[in-house]
């Protein structure tokens, strides 16, 4: 299984750390495994207990109904997912989310590729402070931005004040009380917020591009956008991988934003699926069995997004 | 996504200046055409700085101004940060919720970068096919959603009566196959000469990790940090859900509970918001250094 081993390191390098045990290989060898298993058992417990274990029990859950200790398997057993398929809030729900994964990550990831080739170049100047500037809001919580964006784009806010001062817009608009104002907030602050995280994982994948391969573009008489994107971008591509599947995994679990940006209003059209399964959890008559089922369907959207893009990431490559 | 941007790519090729055409040109003349061409790049660059900072500034500002003038768009620093700071402790436990998130936060960095970089270092120094394949199933873990265990912890961590306590947040924030994943990409580059020499020179296995490794990676250690910091600091589903009374609560908490009512202070709000977001701000631009070399370090 080459894919599953994930190392790179030539196996000619192995032997020399046993070299000098060499006497009494075997023992120390063996010991040194078992120390190895040592180091690694706290944390791999861990994980088990915290996100397996728990996983499998979701999966269980999904197939039962019923409240606190009255909960019984459903009969059928699917019945949580049958439900899924005539409930409209979730339907919708799943819309939204899409919605914003469609829209937002394309257009977060190219800004943040453009970005970080900028700052990659050698002659910019007051590279530190463009680099700070724009990662800065990586440092304010999602809870924190979504109340300064609810209170600029609130309906006496800020940016209604500019447009109706500058002219753009007659009557202020009702940002968060429209469905495609809602959204379209939504997707600014996400943009905000999370554009310069990308940017520092592209700077430090192009840290580590050859650049004797865009001096040869160069030489070639390839200018610096052609060399951007024939050169450079398909150099990246791990880290393009990394950065798209990160983003979707995020996308897909949106929960602050919704929740205290728009509260997933007007009537749900902003709501992320994670926020309807916490307001079917923890909010009035909790339903676990029924939440369960829609944390399955994120758990396998995210997997299957996560597969197809690594086969296309692959293939690619 | 490639094929579709190469020939925008080489149709804008066309109408800039490339190099081979600057050539015969004398060098001054091409030193110039380059300055222009560097034009557009200041432009985006101040663009994308300023639509950063506009927000943060609002914020500050804000938070120095009453109600009243955050809505009437007041973009100059106000007298009413006092005033504030009592509406909102008035209202709120401000100094309880700052030390819950504070206590909460620190002991999860602690315990994160210690479990996760002895599991890192131990799946590179020690590997062996089982502990690849270990690694490999761990991985997986990073690919499943937090909505997807909530229930059973919540379930879990009630059974155990660990309800409203630190620990229900800190447990199943210490072991991540991110962080994982990026103290075994920088143990690679830890030299195995030292460590046979350590080993020669009669250092326990934990020893060589504690007093050679450790001092060694501090860059990875920064990164890993800020990361763990920031992410603990910011939680708030999973704090939502198992911390129920309010001496519980963590500031984004708080903070989502100050429009809960009919009337909204905003001058309050943006206060709280600033107190939850200065020391991650701070976390930031102390180790932004070695966070950007922790990162550059283990991709390479």
């Amino acid at each position: 299984m080459p894919t599953l081993t994930a190392r790179e390191r030539p196996a000619k390098e192995r032997p020399a750390k046993q070299r000098p045990t060499k006497r009494s290989g075997f023992t120390i060898t063996r010991k040194q495994n078992l120390i190895g298993w040592g180091f690694l058992i706290p944390a791999a417990l861990l994980i088990f207990a915290m996100s397996f274990l728990p996983m499998f029990q979701a999966l269980i859950i999904s197939l039962r109904t019923g409240r606190g200790a009255n909960m019984n398997f459903a009969d059928p057993l699917w019945m949580n997912y049958e439900r899924l398929l005539s409930d409209s809030v979730f339907k919708l729900t799943m819309q939204n989310t899409v919605i914003y994964l469609v829209i937002q990550v394309p257009i977060m990831l190219i800004t943040a590729l453009v970005l970080a080739n900028l700052l990659n170049s050698r002659r910019l100047r007051l590279k530190g402070f463009w680099r700070t500037a724009i990662f800065l809001p990586c440092a304010v919580s999602l809870v924190s931005y979504s109340m300064v964006f609810r209170t600029m784009f609130s309906n006496d806010g800020l940016v209604n004040d500019v447009l109706v001062g500058v002219g753009i817009l007659d009557t202020p608009v009702h940002w968060l009380n429209e469905t495609g104002t809602a959204r379209f907030v939504i997707i600014v602050g996400l943009l905000w917020r999370w554009t310069g995280y990308n940017m520092v994982f592209y700077l430090a994948g192009l840290q580590s591009i050859d650049p004797s391969t865009l001096e040869a573009a160069k030489v070639d008489g390839a200018g610096p956008i052609r060399t951007f994107w024939s050169v450079t971008v398909p150099q990246l591509r791990p880290m393009i991988l990394l950065t798209v599947i990160m983003s979707t995994n995020g996308t897909l679990q949106l929960f602050d934003e919704s929740f205290n940006l728009t509260n997933g209003g007007p009537s749900n059209t902003s709501m992320t699926m994670s926020h309807y399964l916490y307001e079917l959890s923890f909010r009035n008559a909790p339903n676990f069995g029924y939440a369960a089922a829609i944390s399955y369907v994120i758990l396998i959207l995210v997997a299957v997004l996560a597969l197809i893009q690594m086969r296309v990431g692959d293939r690619r490559g | 996504m490639a094929d579709m941007t190469v020939p925008t790519g080489s149709a804008l090729l066309d109408t800039l200046p490339s190099p081979a055409n600057g050539q015969r040109r004398r060098k001054r003349r091409r030193s110039a055409a380059s300055r222009w061409r560097q034009v557009p790049g200041y432009v985006f660059l101040s663009l994308a700085a300023a639509a950063s900072l506009f927000p943060l500034y609002f914020m500050v500002v804000s938070a120095t101004n009453t109600s009243r003038d955050v809505l009437d768009s007041r973009l100059l620093p106000g007298s009413n940060l006092l005033a504030n700071l009592e509406s909102l402790t008035a209202g709120q436990n401000l100094v309880g919720a700052l030390r819950n998130s504070a206590i909460i936060a620190v002991l999860t960095t602690v315990l994160a970068l210690i479990v996760c970089s002895v599991a890192g270092y131990g799946f590179e120094v020690f590997h062996t096919k089982a502990k690849d394949r270990l690694m490999a199933v761990l991985l997986m873990a990073m690919m499943i959603p937090f909505a997807a265990t909530m229930i059973p912890l919540f379930q879990m961590f009630a059974e155990v009566g660990l309800f409203n306590s630190w620990w229900a947040v800190i447990l199943p924030a210490i072991s991540t196959p991110f962080l994982i994943l990026l103290f075994r990409q920088s143990a690679r580059s830890f030299p195995h000469e030292i460590l046979d020499a350590a080993r020669i020179d009669g250092l326990s296995e934990l020893a060589i990790f504690v007093r050679i490794f450790m001092p060694t990676m501090r860059a990875t250690y920064a990164a890993a940090a800020v990361i763990t910091f920031m992410a603990a600091w910011n939680n708030f589903m999973w704090p939502k859900v198992i911390l129920l009374t309010p001496d519980a609560q963590t500031m984004p908490m708080l903070i989502s509970n100050l429009i809960a009512g009919y009337v909204t202070d905003y001058g309050a709000l943006m206060l709280a918001v600033l107190l939850a977001s200065l020391p991650t701000m701070v976390i930031f631009l102390l180790l932004q250094r070695a966070f950007a070399e922790g990162i550059t370090g283990a991709v390479k």
